[in-house]
């Protein structure tokens, strides 16, 4: 199984988690990320969201993500599956799964990967409400997210 | 010069084109004169890509910007700011 996945499917957390301890005895940690979608979004309500992708490059971007994380800290492995199509609140959109030997690169990574997936992996959502349907607007707070990670400025 | 132009959500559905292949009918160096070319149909693309609109570029699947180079075959898509997670 690749490291960064697109899919349409739900994933299943327990399995993806599972792979990263198979056949190994090292991992002393793994921290988690998921993402769902909710039912209200900037004060309407949601009742179906579609998201949208760039085949290939939303992969190479998911990938190049991953490497950076293993650059930045001391990891032994981590997974990315990020849905796309139709979903519904609830439905799980995200999933980021690192491993480590300790907890502290884990926690970092796991923040470090959904930060930059926010601002670098080309998806976008649009939403179904009851006013219509929209496109969700990117949100400077993600940018402002993903600045603390530039060099020197690392949490 | 040709290339392959794509265009993803809601600047895809106000171009409504998902895709095309141009052929350059000037000399272009960078994505900045393919967006000049664009710009030239008038209409809805002129106002697409006029300055000051919030929209992202990549080339050949890497994020880029208007200075990118750009070269014969080269896949150059336009796309508003991401918005997954």
């Amino acid at each position: 199984m690749p490291r960064a996945r697109v899919q349409a499917e739900a994933f299943d957390a327990g399995i993806e988690i599972a792979a990263l301890g198979e056949g190994r005895r090292d991992v002393g940690a793994v921290a988690t990320f998921i993402g769902y979608v909710r039912d209200r979004n900037d004060g309407t309500g949601v009742s179906r969201m579609t998201l949208e992708h760039y085949p290939g490059m939303t992969e190479r971007a998911l990938e190049d993500i991953c490497d950076e994380a293993l650059g930045r800290w001391d990891l032994l492995d981590l997974r990315v599956v990020h849905r796309v199509g139709v979903l519904e609140p609830g439905d799980p959109i995200v999933l980021v799964a690192v491993s480590s030997a300790h907890r502290g690169e884990a926690f970092a990574a796991c923040e470090f990967v959904m930060d930059y997936l926010k601002t670098q992996a080309p998806f976008w959502k649009k939403e179904e409400t009851s006013e219509g349907s929209r496109w969700v607007d990117a949100r400077s707070s993600d940018d402002d997210a993903a600045a603390r990670w530039e060099a020197g400025k690392a949490p | 010069m040709k290339l392959t132009l794509l265009y993803f959500a809601s600047l895809r559905e106000r171009l409504e084109c998902p895709m095309e292949r141009v052929e350059m009918t000037v000399p272009t160096e960078n994505v900045a004169g393919i967006v000049a070319q664009l710009r030239r149909r008038g209409g809805i693309w002129d106002e697409a890509f006029a300055p000051g609109r919030a929209w992202r570029i990549s080339v050949n699947q890497r994020m880029g910007t208007l200075d990118s180079p750009v070269a014969e075959g080269d896949e150059i898509a336009f796309f508003p700011p991401v918005t997954g997670g």
